[in-house]
């Protein structure tokens, strides 16, 4: 099991949001977590990856057996754990390239490889911009500084690219994006779809999983899963709305 | 959060890495200050009548004036009768003609601070005027940039050797009755620095100056003084370290600089003084006066600052654009943490046709520190086309420290642009998360982040000295997020 959630409980400033969120995920799948506005789905996103305003208040998590929870956010990146964030902060006058390599070394490091120098590097990260078309002006540019949207959304995919993580978890990120964009995304997000990894997508929108078919859905709402299923429990929920799963719990 | 929080104070608590004390024998004065000190300090040096007259002209206008208060900054009163107005190392009768006459404990500790004299100087391509205290130790690089015609020395050789330039322009930029430190500096100023770019001469060198506090109680008054002749340029770099000492230090300079017909002057400051401990006890009273004065046409005057130390740090640099088409710069970094008070700035006077004038400052405050930039951009009726731009930023760390910022504008012709841009931020907590997201430590994370905000400043500094500038910095914030 790479990812195991049990009773996950936790409050933001005060409030409870998440109130008891199971879930397993084995490396090779995919997942999507879907829900109405909110209902948790990012609160999860950002507990997974450590931000410390999120209080955990019960429950566990594992990540390949470990104890998830324990570790601070920068152990959980370099153990295999990337969040693509829904709002991806600017960092003015940090250079993309700088950022990206260094993240990328503070990983080897931990995992007892040696560093990656600045030409090698460099050919790593032309290679995967090419996948995600992204144009050479990017490598001069500070982090998201000044980006559209849908740069922002493209950037985060790239930097998941070069780290390699064992566990994606994207928040959100079709939203804000074109058509074309959504399918640039989605070949970069299916380019790491690999028996020893797992992606959890966070979402809106039914649109996505036309491009990156999940294995499993879930419908997270009122902090707790109340639904999972196949690829068809989207298509429903996209016809019936989210009244129906939340109907279906009260019933 | 707590843990956090506790690395964040452990980092912040690190030792003043240059606070040691050299043990030479001084030959001091005692503290105190009237007319016979002034007139004492005047003949130790042998000056001319003029200079004597000059300092005792200051000394009693200075009687007559009160020490500012508008200042955003709070201290205990200062004692002007308990600080040593002139203190120097105990030499061989005269001055020393090379290093080898140097006596090796000062070479020591100028080892110690890392200064790039003797062969390191050679190799950086840096002529390096030493202040120990009050008199100038060693001038390096001398032959060479006396070949080009510079003079490169200290003020107190200027007076011997050119005493009818030191005359001419003397307190014509920053005049003796200027402001109480101005003032102050002007009857007591032990040395400094001295530069004379003749017309036509690109200065084939970075000069570079490193000052020095030693002597317990001493206070340091430093005058410099550059003159770029007609079409001349100069780039100048001062640096600043000062030991460990419990109680307060005084340090009032004076910085004046002339730029004639299209001459440029770049003056590039990084500056260490000893901050004073985490309960903010200690540290320097930096009150600087320095101001350049566009003379000429088509000059431009450029001044970068690096601030990380200092107890107290009061200094604007300033232009003052009398020649048409002039340019003024100010770009500045200004790092406050634990309990040090900043508040620095520029003036920039419009006076010429067409004068123009950048000002960037970058404000990083944190743990109790309080941050300030106070400007003035001020049009005469005269400047038909000034242009100005300002661009203030401030970056706060953790709950307890502060920013403020006091633009003032002056516009008195109409034709005049004047943009201001400004922004206060906290160093985001969005930010260090994406960074700890991919796996970068905190301490890292918060580096790149402040190397970022303080980007356009760093590009401002020689190359050389841009790399110091960063690692100072690091030094003093490291982790400094609350």
């Amino acid at each position: 099991m790479l990812l195991k959630i049990s009773n996950l409980k936790a409050r933001v400033a005060g409030k409870d949001i998440l109130k008891g969120v199971d879930l397993e995920v084995k490396a090779g799948e995919v997942h999507a977590i879907m829900g109405p506005n909110g209902s948790g789905k990012s609160t999860l996103a950002q507990v997974l990856a450590g931000r410390q305003d999120y209080e955990v208040t019960g429950g566990t998590v594992t990540f390949e057996g470990r104890d998830l929870l324990s570790l601070p956010a920068e152990e959980r990146a370099r153990a295999g754990l990337f969040l693509g964030f829904q709002y991806p902060v600017e960092i003015p006058g940090v250079n993309n390239v700088y950022l990206l390599k260094a993240a990328l070394n503070a990983k080897r490091k931990t995992a007892g490889l040696p560093e990656v120098d600045a030409y090698d590097f460099l050919a790593l990260i032309k290679q995967k911009m090419k996948v995600m078309q992204m144009s050479e002006s990017f490598l001069t540019r500070g982090v998201n500084e000044g980006f559209s949207g849908g740069e922002k959304k493209r950037n985060e995919v790239l930097q998941m690219l070069v780290l390699e993580p064992k566990l994606a978890i994207l928040d959100e990120t079709d939203s804000g994006l074109d058509i074309d964009a959504l399918k640039i995304v989605s070949m970069g997000v299916n380019s790491l779809r690999d028996p020893a990894r797992a992606v959890v997508l966070v979402t809106h929108y039914q649109r996505l999983l036309d491009y990156i078919v999940p294995d499993f859905v879930h419908v997270l709402s009122g902090g707790r899963i109340l639904k999972s299923g196949d690829r068809s429990l989207a298509l429903e929920l996209e016809k019936r709305g989210y009244d129906w799963v939340q109907g279906a719990e009260v019933a | 959060m707590s843990s956090k929080t506790q690395d964040v104070e452990a980092l912040l608590n690190q030792k003043y890495r240059h606070g040691f004390i050299t043990d030479i024998e001084s030959d001091s004065l005692p503290p105190g200050l009237d007319e016979d000190v002034v007139t004492a300090i005047s003949r130790k040096k042998n000056e001319p009548r003029f200079l004597l007259d000059w300092r005792l002209q200051a000394f009693r206008h200075w009687q007559t004036m009160t020490e500012p208060s508008w200042a955003h900054v709070h201290y205990k009163p200062i004692d002007y009768q308990d600080i040593v107005y002139y203190s120097a190392p105990r030499a061989p009768a005269n001055a020393p003609k090379s290093l080898d006459e140097v006596d090796p404990k000062l070479l020591a500790t100028y080892a110690k601070l890392g200064i790039p004299l003797h062969e390191r100087a050679r190799l950086a391509g840096v002529a390096v005027d030493a202040v120990f205290d009050s008199v100038s130790v060693a001038t390096t690089f001398k032959d060479k940039l006396g070949k080009a015609g510079v003079i490169f020395c200290s003020f107190s050789d200027a007076v011997r050797n050119h005493p009818e330039l030191v005359e001419r322009y003397l307190g014509t930029v920053v005049p003796t009755g200027d402001n109480f430190f101005a003032a102050l500096n002007s009857a007591v100023f032990s040395d400094g620095s001295f530069v004379y770019v003749p017309p036509g001469v690109r200065c084939p060198m970075e000069l570079s100056t490193y000052f020095r506090i030693n002597a317990a109680k001493t206070g340091q008054f430093e005058r410099t003084l550059i003159i770029a002749a007609e079409g001349a340029s100069v780039s100048y770099l001062e640096g600043c370290t000062a030991p460990m000492r419990d109680e307060n230090q005084l340090h009032a300079a004076v910085v004046e600089l002339v730029a004639l017909d299209d001459a440029r002057i770049k003056y590039s400051t990084v500056q260490n003084w000893y901050p004073g401990d985490e309960n903010g006890r200690g540290g320097i009273f930096n009150f600087v006066t320095k101001r350049g004065e566009c003379r000429g046409r088509n000059s431009k005057i450029s001044w970068t600052q690096v601030e990380t130390g200092s107890a107290i740090t009061w200094k604007y640099p300033s232009c003052v654009l009398k020649g048409d088409d002039s340019v003024g710069e100010f770009y500045s970094v200004a790092v406050a943490n634990n309990y040090q008070q900043a508040d620095t700035g520029t003036k920039m006077i419009h006076i010429g046709r067409n004068t123009k004038s950048t000002i960037v400052s970058k404000g990083i405050s944190a743990g109790h520190a309080s941050n300030v930039y106070r400007g003035l951009v001020k049009i005469l009726p005269s400047a038909e086309g000034a242009r100005n731009f300002t661009q203030c930023d401030s970056l706060l760390m953790g709950p307890s420290c502060g920013a403020h910022t006091f633009p003032y504008m002056e516009v008195k012709n109409p034709t005049a642009t004047v943009e201001h841009e400004a922004s206060t931020s906290k160093i985001g907590e969005d930010q260090l998360f994406y960074c700890l997201q991919r796996g970068i430590s905190a301490e890292d994370a918060v580096n790149m982040i402040v190397s970022g905000f303080c980007k356009v400043v760093f590009k401002e500094l020689p190359m050389e000295f841009a790399v110091e500038a960063q690692n100072l910095l690091s030094v003093s914030l490291e982790g400094a997020v609350g």
